[in-house]
């Protein structure tokens, strides 16, 4: 018998109690949320910009190589999308457009057609993303409520840069991934 | 060696099993402030445990929906009944890729496998990729805690390892800049890397997606570089709904180390164009656990590490002295279920407090089952000294002569016995503490000469 079969019918084989499932009652959350989800951000190590203020930053020509997904900073972009992620070992800024926040965490979400390549939001050195500030949510719940059945291959929820604290428990921004989050909300 | 031995082996620095302590006793704390801040967080607990009892109720037939929902999304399903089926499994899709080097996040099942050492002994090299973990790789450790690897080092230990092994300045104990050494040569690998392994923190039966969760980014880093990615799960993982993960991430990273949610929460359904996702559902010892009514709980776990970082004995012992893959109080009634003779010590590492339970995001009765382990290995191992002493007890108490006259020996005896009665190496209980100042007289005799 595979280990398949035989680890099914050891379970199987066993009187289990049968409980339901239970209902997830919507826990409203927070009413303010644009203050819930910049609190959440900052207390993530996250920054947050207004479109004016990233504009600025970006022309004073901090970041040489920058990939824009999103048309509004695109004539900030020098770097197209490439087939291989490793092209982008260098890359110092992505911006990206997210789907929506949530005000309990300041986590935001992102799927494959959000991204372009999966890695582009851990390979880049810094990231940014723009998010429309009317796409805030309250609490995973909704969340998960409003992804629904949506099918996408990745997806997945950004609520800051980088961090270890690995070392005697000291807080480090950027470990492996971004070393800073900006937010942007439009 | 038992807990008691091998805590005292930890105890041999005060400073930094002093460290340990209140470092741990931080962590519960900003966990304590988190959770509070969330009006529904019992509500949520009791969710969660009730999710995972329906789970547990159905397991069967869950992880055949997750293979039949993974499967058709193209992502490869392999099942192992044991540790060592699961690192063959790992060794023949490595062989497959001709693949010589890995990169691995944290997964503490792979620890539980010991998969690093049996690939090693084939020839390859195994880098594990999150910064705790990387630093206990390099001393040949294992992690001493399931959420803090590391947590056991202090910043000089970790200065001078780094200055060995990467060169980085001598003395130099800052951790940002121990931090961007381990970043510098952490990035080489991940670029050179062709397969990466992670864990799982939660599989999906609904859609057949699995969800990893890191601070770090370090499982992104590795998995959307390499060509094939292997997420290795243990079985009692699954959870129903897509839906019910918004229950398990409000509070998983709130118990482990007091923030909102983890910066990265992968979703993985499909493998990325021209790439591969294997995903392997280990047994090893869970359905045995599954089986054994008093224990089925434990198989809840969402490895939070809350237990650990609230225990009074974990905290000042630290997580090399329990010897199981997953130390503390969880630890120690998973890892008896898995070798009663190695772990019988473990249930005896507690002082039935019961924090435990009450910081437990998923309301496993962990010290009822501490307890309970405690009865089954003192079954197997016969009378204790803690048994004659009660049936001694019981004599005393039967006769109201025997019990006046040992309660004056007794205070006679705590006057006058000598020190080595309590310091000396066949009680463990004598370390650090003292007898009791005696009373003069018994409550009866106060009574007597002020009351009657």
């Amino acid at each position: 018998m595979s280990s398949r079969d035989s680890i099914l019918r050891k379970i199987r084989s066993l009187k289990l109690d049968q409980k339901p499932l239970p209902e997830i009652p919507d826990f409203k959350g927070g009413d303010n949320l644009i203050e819930g989800f910049s609190t959440a951000i900052l207390g993530n190590k996250g920054e947050l910009l207004t479109a004016d203020e990233l504009s600025t930053k970006l022309e004073s020509g901090l970041y040489p190589s920058v990939y824009s997904s999103v048309p509004e900073f695109g004539k900030f972009a020098n770097q197209a999308l490439p087939t291989d992620p490793h092209s982008f070992s260098k890359l110092d800024l992505a911006i990206l457009k997210g789907q929506f926040g949530v005000a309990e965490n300041g986590a935001i979400w992102l799927e494959d057609s959000d991204l372009g390549l999966r890695a582009i939001p851990f390979i880049t050195e810094h990231l940014v993303i723009v998010l429309d500030q009317e796409s805030l949510v309250s609490t995973m719940y909704q969340a998960y409520d409003r992804i629904g059945g949506q099918h996408s291959g990745f997806g997945l929820f950004i609520a800051g840069p980088s961090k270890t604290a690995d070392i005697e428990q000291s807080l480090v921004i950027g470990a492996h991934g971004a070393k800073s989050l900006v937010v942007v909300l439009i | 060696m038992s807990h008691p031995q091998e805590a005292a082996e930890f105890l041999k620095d005060p400073a930094k099993s002093k460290w340990h302590d209140d470092t741990l006793w931080f962590i519960r704390d900003k966990r304590d402030k988190m959770s509070h801040s969330v009006p529904e967080w019992e509500e949520l607990r009791e969710l969660a445990s009730t999710i995972k009892d329906n789970v547990l109720g159905n397991l069967a037939d869950y992880l055949e929906k997750f293979e039949r929902n993974a499967t058709k999304n193209g992502i490869k399903v392999h099942w192992a009944a044991n540790a060592q089926e699961h690192n063959e499994i790992v060794l023949s899709i490595l062989k497959e890729k001709e693949c010589k080097a890995i990169v691995k996040s944290k997964s503490i099942l792979t620890e539980e496998c010991h998969l690093n050492p049996f690939l090693e002994k084939n020839d390859i090299e195994v880098v594990d990729t999150d910064l705790g973990e990387r630093i206990v790789q390099f001393l040949g450790q294992p992690p001493s805690h399931i959420v803090l690897p590391a947590i056991h080092l202090k910043k000089g230990e970790i200065s001078e390892l780094f200055h060995e092994k990467l060169h980085t300045e001598k003395g130099n104990e800052d951790p940002y800049y121990l931090t961007q050494a381990a970043r510098h040569h952490l990035r080489e690998k991940f670029l050179a890397a062709k397969v990466a392994i992670t864990g799982v923190n939660f599989g999906v039966a609904e859609t057949g997606e699995f969800v990893v969760c890191t601070n770090e980014g370090n499982a992104d880093m590795g998995v959307h570089l390499a060509d094939t990615h292997i997420a290795c799960m243990g079985i009692e993982k699954i959870i129903p709904k897509r839906t019910h993960l918004g229950v398990f991430l409000r509070l998983l990273a709130r118990s482990a180390t007091g923030q909102n949610i983890t910066n990265y929460n992968s979703h993985f359904r499909s493998p990325e164009a021209g790439k591969e996702i294997h995903i392997i559902l280990v047994d090893n010892g869970r359905t045995a656990q599954l089986g054994r009514e008093n224990f089925r709980n434990s198989l809840k776990c969402i490895r939070c590490g809350a237990c650990m970082n609230t225990c009074p004995i974990y905290r000042r012992s630290g997580g090399f002295s329990y010897k199981s893959t997953v130390p503390g109080p969880i630890g120690s009634i998973l890892s008896p279920g898995l070798n009663l003779q190695k772990h019988s010590s473990l249930p005896f590492a507690s002082t039935l407090c019961g924090s435990c339970t009450d910081v437990c995001p998923v309301k496993i009765n962990i010290h009822e089952q501490l307890y309970l382990w405690r009865q089954e290995i003192t079954k197997a191992q016969g009378t204790s000294v803690k048994e004659l002493s009660m049936m001694l007890g019981n004599g005393i108490f039967k006769s109201p002569l025997a019990y006046n006259y040992s309660g004056k020996i007794m205070r006679m005896a705590l006057k006058n016995l000598p020190k080595s009665m309590i310091y000396n190496p066949l009680n463990i209980w004598g370390k650090q503490r003292d007898l009791p100042a005696v009373p003069k007289e018994s409550f009866k005799e106060w009574y007597q000469k002020n009351r009657s």
